[in-house]
């Protein structure tokens, strides 16, 4: 297995909010390892993106409270000052976000933004610029070099999200986060950002982390998965293991909920009821509400991790093997 | 283009027209009372007000066009045009100094407010701008000249001798229209701060300090612009109240003035003057707009491109 690049050790994240604290993230362990492709799924509102933030100390003035290390080649994040920060990020570790539509500043070229990027290696100018047309050309921009001189409005939106990636692959990140980088674009481009995700994970050796909500995506790219609920992590695995082997009754449901070409009978299964708001936290499964093996036990006690192999891992009461 | 040149002769319409609907006749403000009717009326022919308003109009507008002629004043019987020539550099002076200090002055508190938010500074900005919106201009002079004139003896109370004569007219006018702006730039830099283009430029390893000039003020500045550039025609139409109190015979003092004397040509002339400002910065602002902002200027050349 390759080096450990990023490590989340009893990561908690709280939110202020009226009436107490909400809690964003609880009891979070994860790592990430060089050059793979890392999945963290879950549904809207399970605390993927406030990971995502955290690690990149984006949360600031959000009211934030957090609580465990991130630590990114052996060092902790949190203790990072600004000044390190700003040495981290884009350098280090890269970003793209949801909606490429408002990621980038209306008022300058696209061109100009990835070149201010590269311009912070004390790139000079000239050079930084025929970089900018490399990296359009690298992430498949038609007419890269007219494309550097577009406004971000004159752009589609997967044009839009590839710019992005060109920005933050500029500097030549050990990590890239991907919070949702497709879910604002349409199927045919969507697979085409993954293609370059993936390219870029095989040529640069870029770990990514790549955060989602859609199964069949990370099925398709994936190494390994980390299923987000409420919060926790349930479940972790390699994408052979979870999906030929889910422990996890909310995995197990997630699964089921997925569309099937083959079967065209019957209501696409559900899972029943939403994601809780975590507002006071007690020693309990987070799902439990919304499982139906729950037990009493259940809401009493907090499940301990259970190891199913060296690579996989769940919380939950039900034995390892048992049907149900 | 074509929309200020329509604009501007609609105001000059409606100047020219409007002021005879005011109670009152020209001629009463300038012959005494005991003057008989038939003489008056030998005098407004003579001033020319018995001819029928269009053609007045038409008279008034080819002047203006043809020789930069606005009549001539029947209060002071000089050309309207040599009594607005001396007093805009009067007015421009007022009102440009003080355009200046506001900006100066808004601009980085509404920036520190927005990025210090809620913190004590921020706080006692927003209270002392309530305050300031909440105090009338006139009010405000009274107390400045109180204070530093009468009490303190430090400052001139009415006048244009100097620069110093200036000092509290300029206090007065920024005092008064400073609130306005740094809530103005502190609510823009808020919602720019949102952004998500200002998480994508700290995530790419960009300084607060680069964030905040290259990507946070360069967008709020659009909406301040704008704000400045129509605050220009003040410029020369002269803060009117302010003029008249300390005193200086600047265009807003002469328009008042005038329109107490039914001087009617300097009024027609004051107000036309500060029509054309206004469609020129109206104009000027949407230029600028266009360059600031790409997003515009996609619009104005004819929508090629989207």
């Amino acid at each position: 297995m390759n080096e450990e690049l990023l490590k989340l050790e009893d990561l908690n994240i709280d939110y202020k909010v009226k009436g107490g604290a909400l809690s964003a993230v609880h009891n979070v362990n994860l790592s990430i390892h060089q050059g793979e492709i890392f999945a963290v799924v879950g549904e809207s509102g399970c605390g993927k993106t406030t990971v995502a933030h955290s690690i990149m100390n984006l949360l600031a003035g959000n009211n934030a409270r957090i609580e465990g290390r991130i630590l990114f080649e052996g060092k902790d994040l949190r203790t990072c000052s600004q000044k390190e920060m700003e040495q981290i990020r884009g350098q280090k570790i890269g970003m793209i976000f949801q909606n490429p539509l408002d990621s980038l500043n209306p008022v300058y070229t696209t061109g100009k933004q990835v070149q201010e990027a590269i311009m912070l290696d004390h790139v000079e100018k000239g050079a930084a610029w025929e970089k900018v047309i490399r990296l359009f050309q690298d992430v498949r921009m038609p007419d890269a070099k007219e494309r550097v001189n577009s406004y971000p409005h004159e752009l589609s939106g997967g044009m839009r999200q590839r710019v992005m990636i060109a920005m933050m692959l500029s500097r030549n990140p050990k990590l890239l986060i991907a919070d949702e980088p497709t879910t604002a674009l349409d199927v045919t481009i969507e697979a085409q950002i993954l293609e370059i995700l993936q390219e870029l994970k095989k040529q640069r050796n870029t770990a990514i982390m790549l955060i989602t909500h859609n199964f069949g995506l990370v099925a398709e790219v994936a190494d390994r998965i980390a299923v987000m609920y409420a919060g926790e992590v349930i479940e972790t695995g390699t994408v052979y293991e979870i999906f030929e082997n889910p422990m996890h009754p909310y995995t197990r449901l997630l699964m089921q909920a997925l569309p099937r070409k083959t079967k065209r009978e019957g209501r696409l299964q559900t899972i029943e009821g939403a994601v809780p708001r975590i507002l006071e936290k007690k020693p309990e499964c987070r799902f439990a509400n919304r499982c139906p093996y729950a037990t009493e036990r259940c809401s009493r006690e907090e499940p301990a991790t259970i190891r199913a192999s060296e690579t996989h891992a769940y919380r939950c009461f039900l034995d390892k093997g048992q049907e149900v | 283009m074509a929309m200020g040149i329509l604009l501007i002769f609609s105001v000059s319409v409606l100047v020219f027209g409007l002021l005879y609907m005011m109670p009152g006749n020209p001629v009463d403000m300038v012959v005494d009372r005991k003057v008989s009717a038939e003489k008056k009326e030998e005098i407004a022919h003579e001033m020319g007000y018995d001819r029928p308003m269009a053609e007045q109009y038409l008279d008034w507008a080819k002047g203006i066009l043809l020789e930069q002629d606005f009549g001539t004043s029947t209060r002071y019987k000089v050309p309207v045009w040599e009594l607005m020539k001396e007093r805009i550099p009067r007015s421009l002076n007022l009102c440009g100094w003080a355009l200046f200090l506001e900006i100066l002055i808004a601009l980085p508190i509404g920036l520190l407010c927005a990025i210090k938010k809620d913190s004590l500074f921020d706080r006692l900005t927003v209270n002392f701008t309530l305050v300031l919106t909440a105090v009338p201009a006139f009010w405000m002079a009274a107390l400045l000249i109180l204070v530093f004139s009468v009490w303190l003896g430090i400052l001139p109370i009415s006048g244009y001798k100097g620069m110093e004569y200036y000092v509290l007219p300029v206090f007065s006018l920024v005092a008064s229209s400073i609130a306005g702006t740094i809530r103005l730039t502190k609510a823009e830099v808020l919602e720019v701060l949102n952004e998500r283009y200002v998480t994508t430029a700290y995530a790419k390893g960009l300084s607060s300090r680069a964030v905040m000039w290259k990507h946070v003020l360069r967008n709020a500045l659009i909406i301040v612009t704008v704000q400045v550039f129509m605050s220009i025609p003040w410029l020369i139409s002269g803060a009117v109240v302010t003029e008249k109190i300390f005193g200086i015979p600047g265009m807003g003092n002469l328009l008042l003035n005038s329109i107490i004397v039914q001087d009617f040509p300097v009024v027609q002339g004051v107000l036309l003057i500060i029509a054309i400002l206004t469609v020129i910065c109206n104009l000027l602002s949407d230029l600028v707009i266009g360059i600031l902002d790409p997003r515009i200027r996609i619009s104005m050349d004819g929508g090629r491109g989207e």
